[in-house]
């Protein structure tokens, strides 16, 4: 049987506030094959996006297993992990984190400084991105030139177009209207669907986790029952 | 290529900051030079001194003269290959505050000393010729508008009397740093003079300016010089030219050391409010270098673009601080006129204006990279919205 792409195995993660130690999360295990679109569902201080921070190799855990495509994360040193997260992980932030000196094609391209390729393929690569997220008009605007949704798309481009295996997103529609929220969320149902990626999305917008094909439910730090899995 | 747009980015993100910051850049950069340059100016005629010529005076004090029949017992002096002789005259031009260098000098043997005054061989000619005649040099033939047969009337002081020159010649420097805000005149003229009205002034030299085989040979020739003088009635002192006019210098060194300083606490104080601008704009940014890290960039990435923008900025506001010294070192040189013979900025001001950005950039960048560098991706993150 082949492991899932992320393994989670009695996770615990807490933070220190002053002389208090919160748990934020408690004995979690979890696994999410390759290919799946999971949205993290919970009130606030649950534990989600510490949850999803771990995932993403931007935390570490206290103790527990925590593998992604079999590699152990939680013992990588930060050099390590960061060259990890470069190659594997795609982000994708509330409040699109998107460099405002920079524009669309810049903020796409960003990421593949990062590799090896040519400045003309990384060119060629940013063009079919941004043109994937229907962006290739708006390339040479800069982010306060764009509205919401639309710095929303430049960060999926941004987020697949080093081709990471996985995607993380944390309340991606969180700061949408309805509208924009609803494109976004078909975008990134296309990119599961059609690329295949593998999309761990952090949600309390019940219609947004609808889109996704499971739901893991979180509270006070622990696991509640997964909802099934939709086609 | 990337990074360089993203640092001249990050530069112009607050115009008026960075437009305020450059500005004090540029005043720091420009008064540093500007003061160095006055220090140099200071240290002229001793950079300027040659090393194979001596200058020996009496060794109770500068005031005090030596017997002119010194001179041929100088030259018999083993290295000594010319001797000349030079009395600060001291005369007033039409008004005290048009002050400059005159000497009254031996003629022909002081000039064959100094091969940086530059005569036509003309005008050298009718200078030796006229006992009554003066040579100018161009600083100062410029700033008073002398030209060759015109009479400079001169009030003594020193030597008393209304003395009338003619200038015979005007003079240039082999190099910029030659000082030609000077006036020359015969020592013999004045000498003249002396016998018939202050008989006991009469043959008395201020010092002697002589020239030696081999730099090396200095300190021999001088103690060989100073031997021959020693228990006499006027001993003398013999030194290099450039310890000579250093001794100058050192009697306002205190005013040297306060404009050195001066002009360290000014790169000290533009260190400190890059370092704010800096530290500001790092602040602002923190969320952004967040999202950078958990892109996959790493210290380098955010060390260089820190770096980079403190960088430009002081080296900006360096070069703007340098382009607008040269011509206002330029005015400021005619405007004091003869009281720097020599005031231009040297390569050696540049490179240390140079320097000083670099250290100001390197210095502002430090706290914000560390801070940049040490940020928790998490914490970073939740700074954003």
């Amino acid at each position: 049987m082949t492991e899932p792409l992320v393994l989670i195995e009695h996770l615990v993660k807490s933070y220190r506030r002053g002389d208090q130690v919160v748990e934020v999360l408690r004995d979690i295990s979890l696994s999410i094959p390759a290919g799946a679109f999971t949205a993290l569902m919970g009130p606030s201080g649950s534990g989600k996006s510490t949850l999803l921070n771990l995932i993403a190799g931007i935390d570490k855990p206290d103790s527990g297993v925590l593998r992604i495509a079999g590699l152990d994360i939680a013992g990588m040193g930060e050099t390590e992990l960061a060259g990890w997260r470069a190659a594997n992980v795609g982000f994708i932030f509330q409040f699109y984190n998107l460099m405002p000196v920079l524009t669309a094609f810049e903020n796409v391209e960003l990421p593949l400084l990062l590799t090896p390729l040519s400045r003309r393929e990384r060119r060629e690569r940013v063009a079919l991105t941004l043109e994937m997220v229907n962006l290739a008009d708006r390339m040479d605007h800069t982010p306060n030139e764009l509205s919401g949704g639309q710095q929303q798309r430049v960060a999926i481009a941004r987020a697949i177009v080093s081709d990471p295996t996985l995607i993380v997103a944390d309340e991606p529609t969180g700061d949408l209207d309805r509208q924009s929220a609803a494109e976004i969320l078909a975008l990134l149902q296309q990119l599961n669907q059609q690329l295949g990626k593998t999309i761990i999305m952090v949600t309390h917008d019940a219609q947004a986790a609808a889109q996704a094909r499971n739901v893991v439910h979180l509270e006070k730090g622990e696991l509640l029952a997964d909802e099934p899995q939709r086609a | 290529m990337y990074t360089l747009r993203l640092i001249v980015k990050n530069a112009l993100r607050h115009k008026l900051r960075t437009s305020l910051t450059i500005l004090g850049l540029v005043v720091a950069i420009f008064a540093f030079g500007l003061l160095q340059t006055v220090i140099d100016a200071w240290y002229a005629g001793a950079e300027g001194a040659s090393n194979t010529t001596l200058v020996t005076r009496n060794k109770t004090s500068l005031v005090f003269p030596l017997p002119l029949s010194y001179e041929a017992r100088i030259r018999a002096v083993p290295g000594v290959t010319g001797v000349g002789y030079a009395n600060w005259f001291q005369g007033t031009y039409k008004d005290p505050k048009n002050f400059f260098a005159q000497f009254a000098i031996s003629g022909a043997s002081y000039l064959d000393i100094y091969p940086d005054y530059l005569l036509p061989p003309d005008q050298r000619g009718a200078f030796l010729r006229d006992r009554k005649g003066a040579i100018v040099g161009r600083k100062l033939a410029d700033q008073f508008g002398f030209k060759v047969g015109d009479i400079i009337p001169l009030k003594g002081t020193i030597y008393p009397g209304d003395w009338e020159l003619v200038v015979r010649g005007i003079f240039d420097g082999s190099q910029s740093t030659t000082n030609t805000a000077t006036l020359f005149l015969h020592w013999d003229y004045v000498n003249e003079s002396l016998k018939k009205t202050m008989p006991r002034r009469a043959n008395q030299i201020g010092v002697y300016v002589v020239r030696i085989d081999e730099p090396e040979n200095a300190a021999t020739i001088s103690a060989a010089i100073d031997r021959e003088f020693s228990n006499s009635l006027a001993e003398t002192l013999t030194e290099t030219e450039k310890a000579f006019q250093l001794g100058f210098v050192s009697m306002s060194e205190a005013i040297v050391v306060a404009i050195r300083v001066v002009s360290f606490v000014v790169i000290v104080i533009i260190a400190a409010v890059m370092a704010n601008t800096m530290a500001m704009s790092a602040r602002e940014r923190l969320g952004e270098y967040a999202t950078l890290k958990a892109l996959g960039f790493g210290p380098g990435f955010l060390t260089a673009m820190i770096l980079g923008e403190s960088l430009l900025l002081s080296l900006f506001g360096a070069a703007l601080g340098i382009v607008i010294l040269f011509p206002f070192a330029a005015f400021l040189g005619t405007v004091m006129g003869t009281m720097f013979p020599v005031f231009e900025v040297t390569r050696l001001t540049v490179i240390q204006q140079i320097l000083a950005a670099l250290a100001v950039g390197l210095v502002a960048a430090i706290a914000p990279t560390l801070r940049a560098t040490r940020v928790n991706i998490v914490e970073g993150l939740r700074s954003i919205g």
